[in-house]
């Protein structure tokens, strides 16, 4: 088994490998060798580079890209966090009880449909194009899958583990604490991730409608200034802060569920 | 299994149902009460009833150029193509890497490296290369709508029975005809999944793409509202996506459901 399994996974990797490569021989042809792609459509590398290098030492759009980077991880992890610290408590509530979740449900009701992005005009009209409106617009993306997926958790618990534990007289607490959080687990993280989604999707959208800092607002001014390159540069820069935090948010979610084996 | 949760004694539907209204009633009435006090300016946020009358008047009269079904009808088309370029690409897309080991090791690694740039981050190159009329913001749902399309459709191919592949490669099918009549309706339950949650994603990244650019559309009528700082519109057509994307999300379930039905599996 282990024998077959090592050669395939190689075999992947050079494959991918190999396509990653071709790719970037083939952005080169198309755009240095013959040009058939224009400057003002798509950058080459070394205009790629140029670009980078600008905006990590010089900077574009007021700060170099440390700076802007870390003002929209800052937002993100602010907006996400609140919207956790409030969010799972509320969808384990609705989980728990049938009164609370009958009370709580017309306002899901109407809330759930509305996309976080339109958020963002109203946001602007409350708090203006500064930091808090991009929080509250984070929350809003962020709260209603860490809700609905906790509270989601909750229902899907195994109904003989519950009686089981009563049956062996477990007070409401350890049932709470010993049952139902642990079984949630799984779906609160999964909620967590979608929220974390959301959370950079909304950011990159709230930042390009407005802003005076960050990756958007990069990504808006390179696009006014028409230079590709820098777009380019901004939207690696969000990919590659997305794909971190959403690593760091499954390492947590490997520590703070240990039963379960990847 | 609820009551098992809850306890103590088990809640009657109908005492369900009054929590429910209590729910609805204390939301608006708060609402209600905290605009009507004036605690809160009407530049600030609006009561329900001024929020109603707005969208009745925008219904109407035009607004920032339209009214507020023309401008849905914009962004519906927009949405039409956009969503439906992703379902054409993806779900095709997503079966070829089920069948074929060498496609899924190629396109794989494009995928994931592209899977975390947000589709909103899309918007500047969409503008670029396809305008901001109809090209752009397709190109912006297209992005956001692909990924669960190709992702379902590909775990649905990975389900089908091997046995029935080898089935119809005994019987002298074709690979055509092998991922159209073996792989599509067997992974037909997962793509349909997919399907919902690619329209949930595909209508957001409209509204993204029309907040940042358009000249048509509901999220450019949002942006002209919150410009001149009217919020009774800006929330008259957040509540309209809201109803629109619940349509949307209600018809796909209901193929869900058709789909499950005919063709099985869980």
């Amino acid at each position: 088994m282990l024998h077959r399994r090592i050669p395939a996974i190689s075999r992947r990797f050079a494959v991918g490998t190999l396509t990653l490569l071709a790719l970037l021989g083939l952005w080169y042809i198309l755009t240095t060798l013959t040009g058939a792609v224009g400057p003002g459509r798509f950058p080459s590398p070394a205009q790629f580079g140029a670009a980078f290098t600008q905006i990590a030492i010089q900077g574009y759009g007021g700060a170099p890209l440390l700076v802007q980077a870390l003002h929209s991880l800052k937002l993100v992890v602010m907006g996400f966090a609140v919207a956790v610290a409030i969010g799972v408590p509320l969808g384990l509530a609705m989980g728990w009880s049938t009164r609370f979740e009958a009370f709580a449900n017309p306002i899901f009701l109407v809330l759930r449909p509305i996309p976080p992005l339109a958020w963002i005009p109203l946001a602007i009209v409350w708090l203006g194009l500064g930091d808090t409106a991009k929080i509250l617009v984070i929350f809003f993306a962020a709260f209603v899958p860490a809700v609905i997926n906790t509270w989601t958790g909750v229902r899907n618990i195994d109904p003989t583990l519950v009686a089981a534990a009563r049956v062996h007289g477990a007070s409401s607490r350890h049932l709470f604490t010993d049952v139902v959080l642990p079984g949630a687990m799984p779906m609160i993280f999964t909620g967590l991730r979608l929220s974390l989604q959301a959370s950079w999707t909304t950011l990159v959208a709230a930042e390009l409608v407005g802003a005076f800092f960050g990756l958007g607002r990069v990504l808006n001014l390179a696009y006014q200034d028409i230079y590709p390159a820098m777009i380019a540069v901004a939207m690696m820069a969000v990919g590659i802060l997305g794909a971190a935090t959403t690593r760091l948010l499954a390492e947590l979610e490997t520590r703070m569920t240990p039963w379960r084996q990847p | 299994m609820a009551a098992a949760l809850t306890g103590g004694r088990k809640a009657a539907p109908s005492e369900l149902a009054l929590w429910s209204l209590a729910g609805a009633v204390v939301f608006l009435g708060s609402w209600q009460l905290v605009t009507a006090s004036g605690l809160v300016s009407p530049r600030q946020l609006p009561g329900p009833l001024a929020v109603l009358g707005a969208a009745w008047t925008m219904t109407l009269q035009p607004y920032a150029g339209s009214t507020l079904q023309t401008h849905l009808f914009y962004s519906l088309q927009r949405y039409g193509f956009g969503f439906g370029l992703a379902v054409l690409v993806g779900v095709p897309l997503g079966l070829v890497m089920g069948r074929f080991r060498l496609v899924d090791d190629i396109v794989a690694p494009v995928f994931e490296s592209l899977r975390f740039v947000a589709p909103l981050a899309w918007v500047p190159f969409a503008a670029l290369w396809f305008g901001t009329g109809i090209g752009g913001p397709v190109m912006v749902i297209f992005t956001g709508a692909l990924p669960p399309c190709v992702i379902n459709a590909y775990r649905g191919a990975k389900l089908v029975e091997p046995r029935l592949i080898e089935a119809a490669q005994t019987l002298g099918a074709s690979e055509f005809r092998i991922i159209r009549e073996v792989l599509l309706p067997g992974a037909l339950p997962s793509i349909v999944a997919g399907l919902r949650v690619s329209a949930g994603l595909g209508w957001q990244s409209l509204i993204g793409a029309e907040l940042i650019v358009a000249a048509a559309g509901i999220g450019y009528a949002m942006t002209q509202a919150q410009l001149t700082i009217a919020p009774s519109i800006v929330i008259a057509c957040m509540l309209a996506i809201g109803v629109i994307g619940y349509l949307i999300d209600i018809a796909l379930r209901g193929a869900e459901r058709a789909v499950r039905r005919r063709w099985g599996q869980a």
